[in-house]
């Protein structure tokens, strides 16, 4: 099963929805619940990081029996400094972004104890590329 | 705890109620979403002066089912129902962070960390 959907930057009243509907369809699958709340909240916090970072992205789902790979791509300002941005604490994030919650500097972190695979990749003032891979 | 006997304990409204089978062992006080994002949230109540949509989308990800917004935080429609489509009960109250959190504890629902 492969679906995607289309992320808009800035648009912080829908950041979101596409985690909510990947989280929907992954619970009618009768996959462990615990396993479902750590691809949605992995995919939720990419999710806020490309409408708080990037100018626009994509998020390709690719689903089978035994995992799920999710990969999104953006169009933004790119990540400098990959080892950095990982590290706990550091963040690039506006105050509108923090006024919402997030920006402390932990999605990151957090999408990487939540997958069993993570890749990074970007080109500044170009866009950022994230993989991620749960298996069930 | 059932989700009347929270919302009393906190001089709480609900504006969302999906508490009929809710039993809650845990609560979590924050205003910072990537932090509740990181924990295991199974019956657990969120409490927080955080009154956006993206704290009804972080209570979805995470599985919690009740969120008390202190400080006398407005709700919006648009919330209760992201709230209603996704189970999770809504409590509003005037009581600060704290008082709310020392009301809960001090009836026994634990912390979750």
């Amino acid at each position: 099963m492969q679906f995607g959907y289309e992320i808009i930057g800035g648009d912080f009243s829908s950041a979101g929805q596409a985690s909510s509907d990947v989280k929907k369809i992954l619970k009618q699958l009768n996959i462990d619940p615990q396993v479902v709340r750590k691809i949605a909240v992995a995919v939720y916090e990419a999710e806020v990081n490309v409408v708080a970072h990037a100018y626009k992205g994509v998020m390709q789902v690719e689903l089978d029996a035994r995992r799920i790979r999710i990969v999104l791509e953006d169009e933004g300002p790119g990540i400098e400094d990959i080892g950095r941005a990982m590290q706990e604490g550091f963040s690039t994030a506006s105050e509108t972004v923090r006024q919402m919650g997030f920006g402390a500097g932990m999605g990151l972190p957090n999408i990487k104890r939540n997958t069993d695979e993570m890749h990074l990749s970007s080109v500044p003032g170009e866009g950022t590329t994230l993989e991620m891979i749960v298996r069930f | 705890m059932d989700l009347y006997t929270v919302n009393e304990l906190v001089k709480g409204t609900i504006c969302q109620d999906c508490g009929t089978s809710q039993d809650f062992i845990h609560a979590f006080a924050s205003d910072l979403m990537s932090d509740v994002l990181r924990f295991n949230m199974e019956r657990t109540i969120l409490i927080t002066g955080l009154s956006t949509v993206q704290t009804l989308r972080t209570a979805e990800m995470s599985n919690i089912e009740c969120i008390i917004f202190a400080r006398g935080k407005k709700v919006t429609d648009e919330m209760i129902s992201l709230a209603a489509e996704n189970n999770i009960s809504l409590i509003t109250t005037p009581l600060t962070l704290f008082e709310v959190s020392g009301r809960l504890y001090g009836n026994g629902i634990k912390p979750i960390f």
